[in-house]
């Protein structure tokens, strides 16, 4: 073990992982994204000064900070405009993100929505043309029984208004600070919409919380920041997800997500989302684990031109826990860079990553992962297990697992596989009645079916499906 | 009543020079009869298999693979037009060839994790039946059935999807039935397909596949390979109640006379350098088990 580790601490992970500190100049003479620019996003919000100060904190922090591109094997994101932002995250202006009218979107998404069963009244919330979808309505009843209980359930823009307290407390402070890189600087100078889940002690909310279909016309789409705080020995699953590509001609999404699991408390996280291919999902998602707590990580990243997302959870109370279960397709143009990372930072501690990921034609996926055990972490335990599926040749994937192991007394366990979607296993299943496509969705499904059982079915049911469409080339 | 004829089948590697196996194979089988096919190593008996089911590491360079078909082969319902009764293999995807009745049971069956034999072989019965009504419906009715097909038919949210001709329930039944027949542990039915099986778990998941899609020709590629002396009477007793009880064809590729005892063939037929050299009935594979095959090694070849 200890020669192993050795190695392991040799792997330079830092550089991988945190973005350089130094100046660049690079986006310093940016004329889009200006102070009066922020001013403006609050004082339409009608937000307090305390808020405004922290955007305008966070803009100095992005401007100061380089771009994440000298990753090996990451997207390039030269093609990002940050410029061309400004329409979008400022409703005084009259370019909006979205399109006006349904026949405006193009043809491979307007296909998506059809394949995908999605009714027009939906088609055109989600896609920005109509009102606001009526979701509200659907939890109205459910928020009432919640209310009882101290259960809050809320838009982040209510939050800050009716939270104050509580949000001074939590927002972009412990977990996701604005300088952890420079997409969450930027998400913290722009941040709109989302959602705020707070659960008090003892308390337990037995149907899963769900942001779903939630968009509005002013970018809250986009810069999406969802709050978690789950008090002692509560337990709640929050639910996100979109199955219908969001489209906006804007190509940039950069959410936040920022979870609070206290004393014996129990929060699962699941995701599926799937991007119009157009766009550079640029994420920050992170969680605080008390003692005994335990953080679940569920995603599902279907869609856009190139995703970089690693989910990390900071097991910083003595036998918090963790899961990860990723799932990650890249088709033709895709680069999708997805991964978990875990700091182990008290005794006993545990941490289980899956990650299944699937390329075709010439789509790259890749798995970047930490581990990290601090020293005194003891009696810590880790397993790492990603597998990869390739179409074809053309296709790639990388596996990154860095683990920086500081305690001698953990137990590290690791797994890898990558491969090509085999031609004997797609005859077998031909030589059953199944032709090509459905013989290779079958394999895909069984290769994910670790990963869809995790999920609520619904959701299973809707991965399954999307994976079908992107397999047979129709998804927008 | 169908028949399956392969005549003058050449057949190489898929590649360039890619070797040549199939040297001219002429054969003959009815539904209803058991064939069994023998020849030493090397000779092309798997490769006559694969070639019938369609493999694409197999060119077919010369000769032909049809399927001859008769009204009622497919259930007294199922109405086959004149013009639809012979069909030409060799232009069909093995999909397209396992909806019109022809079943490959594989000398090394695929592993495939996470699909459960359940959901595999429903999916697949319900595709071959699917598949078999296109290839039988008038060429004019095909458009309108495609349109239909676009789209989900609920949205995902709402429900599941078309259950397909066989539905869940009545599917269970039917497995369970023939999962009692092959004397199989009835929690197979929720395992992954093949995967972690044994050798003889796998052998008679074969024919339990091949006693579900109910085909009119079943190829067994050395199906008593590997098996216990139990096991090889449970997968014989499968393959003589696929004859005898939904009138299959059998052309059985073997090494050894010893599952012959207990699936007694009508003809056997001994493969050498890519050709049939020798057809009779069961006494030529007992000739065999106690002489061995240079015998018709000699004949061929004072013959030629």
């Amino acid at each position: 073990m200890s020669s192993d580790q050795d190695h392991l601490k040799q792997t330079d992970t830092e550089k991988r992982f945190e973005f350089k500190k130094e100046e660049s100049s690079a986006f310093k003479a940016e004329k889009g994204l200006t102070e009066e620019t922020i001013r403006v996003i609050s004082e339409d919000k009608d937000e307090p000064q305390w808020m405004l100060d922290r955007r305008l904190r966070a803009l100095k922090q992005f401007h100061e900070m380089p771009m994440p591109d000298d990753w090996p094997g990451a997207p390039d994101l030269s093609e990002v405009d940050v410029d061309e932002i400004v329409p979008y995250i400022r409703p005084d202006v009259e370019t909006r993100g979205g399109v006006d009218d349904w026949n405006d979107l193009p043809d491979e998404i307007k296909d998506t929505f059809d394949k995908l069963g999605i009714p027009e009244a939906e088609k055109n919330a989600l896609s920005g043309v109509g009102a606001q979808y009526e979701s509200e309505v659907v939890y109205q009843n459910m928020q009432e029984r919640w209310e009882e209980k101290g259960v809050i359930f809320c838009d982040m823009d209510k939050a800050v208004r009716e939270h104050p307290e509580i949000l001074k407390e939590y927002f972009m402070t412990k977990a996701v600070p604005p300088s952890d890189n420079k997409f969450a600087a930027l998400h913290g100078a722009i941040w709109s919409g989302g959602s705020f889940v707070y659960v008090p002690e003892d308390t337990t909310v037995d149907m899963p919380v769900q942001a779903y279909f939630r968009m509005n016309s002013d970018g809250m789409g986009q810069f999406e920041h969802t709050l978690i705080i789950a008090e002692e020995n509560s337990e709640v699953h929050y639910i996100e997800g979109c199955s219908a590509p969001k489209y906006s001609e804007f190509n940039l999404h950069s959410g936040g997500v920022e979870v609070f699991v206290k004393e014996n408390a129990h929060v699962q996280y699941s995701t599926v989302q799937n991007w119009s291919k157009n766009t550079y999902n640029l994420n920050t998602k992170r969680a605080i684990a008390e003692e005994n707590a335990t953080m679940e990580w569920v995603s599902g990243s279907m869609g856009s031109k190139a995703t970089m997302l690693y989910p990390s959870t900071i097991l910083k109370g003595r036998g918090a826990t963790d899961n990860h279960i990723t799932i990650a397709f890249a088709g033709e143009g895709q680069n999708i860079d997805t991964g978990a990372k875990v700091y182990h930072n008290a005794p006993d501690t545990k941490s289980t990553i899956e990650s299944k990921s699937i390329s075709k034609d010439g789509g790259r996926t890749n798995y970047r992962g930490l581990v990290h055990i601090s020293d005194g972490a003891e009696n810590s335990s880790t397993s790492v297990e990603c597998d990869a599926l390739m179409f074809d040749n053309e296709s790639t994937s990388d596996t990154m697992p860095y683990m920086e192991i500081q305690e001698s007394k953990v137990d590290v366990a690791h797994e890898a596989t990558v491969g090509k979607i085999g031609d004997e296993d797609v005859f077998y299943l031909q030589s059953r009645g199944l032709d090509d496509d459905d013989a290779k969705q079958m394999i895909v499904a069984g290769f994910i079916e670790p990963i869809t059982e995790e999920l609520p079915i619904e959701y299973a049911v809707e991965l399954n499906r999307l994976i079908e469409l992107e397999m047979e080339g129709s998804l927008g | 009543m169908a028949r399956l004829e392969l005549s003058n089948l050449h057949a190489k590697v898929a590649e360039d020079d890619g070797e040549k196996i199939l040297d001219g194979v002429d054969l003959e089988v009815f539904s209803g009869e058991i064939h069994a096919l023998m020849g030493p190593n090397g000779s092309g008996k798997s490769t006559t298999a694969k070639v019938i089911a369609g493999h694409p590491a197999y060119e077919v360079t010369d000769g032909e693979v049809l399927l001859h078909l008769e009204e009622g082969d497919f259930g007294e319902d199922f109405e086959i037009a004149e013009d639809k009764r012979t069909w030409n293999l060799l232009e069909l995807e093995p999909n397209e060839r396992a909806a019109l009745g022809i079943f490959l049971g594989f000398q090394y069956p695929a592993e495939i994790e996470g699909v459960t034999m359940t959901n595999f072989l429903r999916t697949a019965l319900n595709a071959k039946l699917e598949e078999r009504e296109e290839l039988f419906e008038d060429d004019d009715a095909e458009d309108e059935a495609e349109e239909e097909d676009v789209g989900y038919e609920t949205s995902p949210m709402e429900g599941n999807v078309d259950e397909g001709e066989v539905g869940v329930a009545e599917f269970q039944q039917l497995l369970q039935e023939k999962m009692e027949q092959l004397d199989m542990d009835s929690k197979f039915a929720q395992r992954y397909l093949n995967a972690g099986f044994s050798g003889g778990e796998k052998k008679q998941n074969e024919v339990l596949q091949a006693a579900i899609l109910e085909p009119s020709i079943a190829v067994l590629d050395e199906i008593d390979s590997g098996l216990d002396i139990d096991r090889l009477q449970d997968v014989s007793k499968g393959i003589n109640a696929l004859r005898d009880e939904q009138g299959t064809g059998v052309l059985q590729i073997t090494h050894y006379q010893r599952i012959l005892d207990y699936v007694e063939p009508d003809h056997v037929h001994v493969m050498l350098d890519g050709k049939i050299a020798e057809s009779g009935g069961p006494e030529l594979a007992e000739k065999l088990e106690d002489e061995g095959y240079d015998w018709v090694r000699e004949q061929v070849y004072e013959t030629a």
